[in-house]
């Protein structure tokens, strides 16, 4: 297992994130803090974070194909692994992390109350599940391709093909939430959630490529997403002098 | 030396409960429980508290969508996994905001100061992220106690420009154990967030 130093957190690269405020996403117009943020730099308080055990996970919370419907029912739709490394930015593996992810049905239906949209529910998805990198930093889980959805922002937006990430690595510092996106799908540049990414690279990096490697054949496609959280300096000078 | 860029942020979106609280949001039979339900796991030591507040936007109108989630210190300001920590105390909450009035609630416990990098301490103090449909990168922020003694030396409230805007990270005490943490996103009133 790769040391982890003790160092701060390195700073936010701001350019490698939405902008806050983004018109084209209308709900980000009054949900955008105006002021400059307080910047300092990390302390315990976000070098350390809850941690969580493989001892939380059931044997299904990786499996969103069987973890929801009645015994041997499997969701409906075109099955995939989903599978990927977490890493520091400095390309230490992040051992240990809870992932917990989320998404519509195949027809592009969320299992939610609020969820206006006429595509039906699939009795055997729920659309969450969890798993928790091992000790090279990598994970998987398998899934349904969630199919593309209409939204009310613009006259007419459609979501492309996306599964929602929420990561804890080992410091509140690292805490993120993302989606992962399925490469081909013309939705992308056309979305305004990823519109609010200005750099093209960084869009570029939400996006998974197909990995017919690691495709079970007979079963189900393989994606490959891999995600890279923020790391930790040598040494506390080091940090200080980046911070202040 | 950033070799690797950060993955970047997206929006927790409108359906963030089916993901990180599913019992919440009405899926039963995936997870026993939903993640950072219970702050105080046993006999935990310190004084009861109850953190509640709201997440209110540009127009004044409170959040009904979003989640908040807490990391603090226990009573002796130890974090979960340092040594010496309160093992009846996780540290970690994890509240989806109500539905109707968007109000969170966590059932904690007052912590106790906790060590600054380069000597000192830090006041007591809950570190708070938010994420919501309309937010593209969640907001770290912290409740400190509007009647807690250690604020006037606590460096982090020490580095705010406009000193005016301090008083946005202060939680009030309601009686009772009770403190009020409510967060604007915009406007006068509009919470520090922080870049940490
Ligand atoms: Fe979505």
């Amino acid at each position: 297992m790769t040391e982890i130093p003790k160092g701060g957190y390195a700073a936010r690269l701001p350019q490698n994130h939405p902008v806050a405020l983004y018109p084209p996403y209308r709900t980000s117009v009054k949900r955008s803090p105006q002021a400059a943020p307080l910047s300092f730099p990390t302390t315990i308080s976000e070098e350390t974070g809850p941690v969580f055990g493989h001892d939380l996970l059931g044997p299904k919370d990786a499996d969103l194909l069987h973890n929801f419907g009645p015994q041997d029912q499997s969701a409906i739709g075109p099955r995939i692994v989903v599978h990927g490394r977490v890493q520091d930015q400095f390309g230490r593996p992040v051992v240990g992390a809870l992932l917990e992810v989320w998404q519509a049905n195949a027809g592009g239906r969320y299992r939610h109350k609020k969820e206006g949209y006429l595509a039906p529910l699939d009795p055997n998805f729920g659309g969450c599940g969890r798993v928790i990198t091992g000790p090279d930093g990598s994970y998987e889980f398998r899934t349904v391709l969630p199919g593309p959805y209409p939204w009310p922002n613009g006259p007419n937006d459609w979501r492309p093909s996306h599964i929602h990430f929420s990561i804890f690595g080992a410091g509140f510092a690292q805490r993120l939430i993302t989606q992962m996106y399925f490469e081909g799908d013309p939705l992308i540049w056309r979305c305004p959630i990823v519109g609010s990414i200005q750099d093209k690279a960084a869009v570029e990096r939400l996006i998974a490529p197909l990995d017919m490697e690691r495709t079970l054949p007979m079963d189900a496609r393989a994606y490959r997403f891999d995600i890279t959280l923020r790391g930790r300096r040598q040494t506390m000078f080091e940090n200080r002098m980046e911070g202040l | 030396m950033t070799d690797h860029p950060e993955t970047a942020s997206q929006t927790a979106g409108p359906y963030v409960h089916i993901g990180c609280t599913p019992n919440f949001a009405g899926i039963h039979g995936v997870y026993p429980e939903d993640l950072g339900a219970r702050m105080i796991t046993g006999d935990a030591t310190g004084e009861r508290i109850t953190l509640i507040g709201q997440i209110f936007d540009g127009t004044g109108t409170p959040l009904r969508d979003a989640m908040i989630e807490a990391w603090q210190a226990d009573a002796n300001g130890l974090y979960a996994g340092q040594e010496g920590a309160d093992p009846h105390f996780s540290g970690f909450g994890r509240c989806p905001c109500d539905a109707e009035d968007g109000s969170f609630r966590f059932e904690t416990i007052k912590p106790g100061t906790v060590a600054w990098p380069s000597g000192g301490t830090q006041a007591p103090h809950v570190n708070l992220w938010i994420v919501a449909r309309g937010i593209n990168l969640g907001l770290h922020t912290r409740a400190y106690f509007a009647d807690a003694p250690q604020n006037d030396s606590d460096p982090v409230l020490g580095r705010i420009e406009h000193s005016v805007r301090a008083k946005t990270l202060l939680a009030q005490a309601e009686g009772s154990g009770v403190y009020r943490f409510d967060i604007h996103l915009q406007g006068p009133d509009e919470t520090i967030f922080f870049d940490v």
